[in-house]
């Protein structure tokens, strides 16, 4: 039984690792599409390993927005990390080195996979593996599709600019199911789009970021 | 530049994270907190897909990539692969770049 559990988590996680690896090409892609370097993209997957920021890192960059733009946009994208954290903190128990182990991997799957056991040494194993094997093709997908970007004499003729907005859709879409984030979803992009001709090129994002914060704690 | 600002965000992603694990539960349970944070991520994706797709620096346009989003945002509904969806995009603003 624990054998079985054990080998339907880890069948589990390397199809989510061999999925995310392939999504982490088009990271690379755009990255370097974006204007950064090689190293820069393997720096972003390997340091930063959370999907959504890095993507908005070079997004920003790529529309011309000030690199601390970008990473202002990445860090808020990241604030969701930490309550995956808050829910993760009483499974994995983990201290000393292994915490600070541990926090690298707290992302959207290894969370999905770990609180989905009953047993707490299943998720703590689930939390691990799927960890572990993300973090292997996420990075090895963002070099190849680095690389081989890099190669392209002008990856804009691909269409490779308008792929970011597509990522960002497919990301979001999931999210979108009750009303009240489908109604923040439109009012944020006209709330963008207005600020936009006003601001430099990253800012209209800070603005719906603020707003958002003052939305989500206001008295009710 | 770029350097710089990359490597602060990644320390300050990583910090987010090691809260998480770290931080006193109460802290994160404050129901304010647990209401704003799962809305960031859906209002900034949002944002960043409106003003990739329809501005030129500060400028508002509406060209081939407006179309490309189109094309993804079907893919979308049609439950497509991460990967198609990007594809399709790609594929959408490359073809009517050779066309017109």
């Amino acid at each position: 039984m624990g054998l079985n559990n054990r080998r339907a988590i880890l069948r589990d996680a390397l199809g989510i690792a061999v999925a995310t690896g392939a999504y982490a090409l088009s990271f690379g892609a755009i990255s370097v599409t974006a204007g950064l370097s090689i190293a820069q993209t393997c720096a972003l997957s390997l340091l930063m390993f959370t999907g959504a920021s890095q993507f908005a890192f070079v997004g920003v960059i790529g529309a011309g927005g000030s690199p601390w733009a970008g990473a202002a946009t990445a860090a808020l994208l990241g604030t969701r990390n930490a309550l995956y954290g808050l829910r993760l903190a009483a499974i994995l128990s983990a201290r000393g080195p292994r915490r600070f182990l541990a926090s690298q991997l707290v992302i959207d799957e290894t969370t999905a996979m770990a609180i989905a056991r009953d047993e707490p040494a299943l998720s703590r194993y689930a939390f691990w593996v799927t960890g572990a094997a993300i973090f292997s093709l996420w990075n090895l997908g963002t070099l190849i599709g680095a690389l081989a970007t890099h190669a392209l004499p002008d990856p804009k003729v691909l269409g490779f600019d308008a792929a970011p907005p597509a990522a960002f859709l497919a990301l979001l879409a999931p999210r979108l199911r009750a009303r009240e984030p489908l109604a923040m979803a439109l009012a944020a992009a006209l709330l963008a789009l207005v600020a936009l001709p006003f601001v430099p090129a990253g800012v209209p994002l800070l603005i719906v970021a603020v707003i958002v914060v003052l939305y989500g704690v206001r008295p009710r | 530049m770029t350097w710089a600002a990359l490597l602060v965000a990644a320390a300050v992603c990583y910090g987010i994270k090691l809260a998480g694990l770290s931080l006193p539960q109460r802290f994160l349970e404050d129901p304010r907190i647990q209401r704003t944070v799962p809305l960031l991520p859906v209002a900034l994706l949002a944002a960043l897909i409106a003003t990739q797709t329809f501005s030129s620096g500060q400028h508002l346009v509406l060209d081939v990539r407006a179309a490309a989003l189109g094309v993804a945002a079907i893919a979308v509904l049609l439950r497509a692969p991460f990967l198609v969806v990007v594809a399709a995009g790609a594929a959408t603003a490359a073809l009517l770049r050779l066309a017109l």
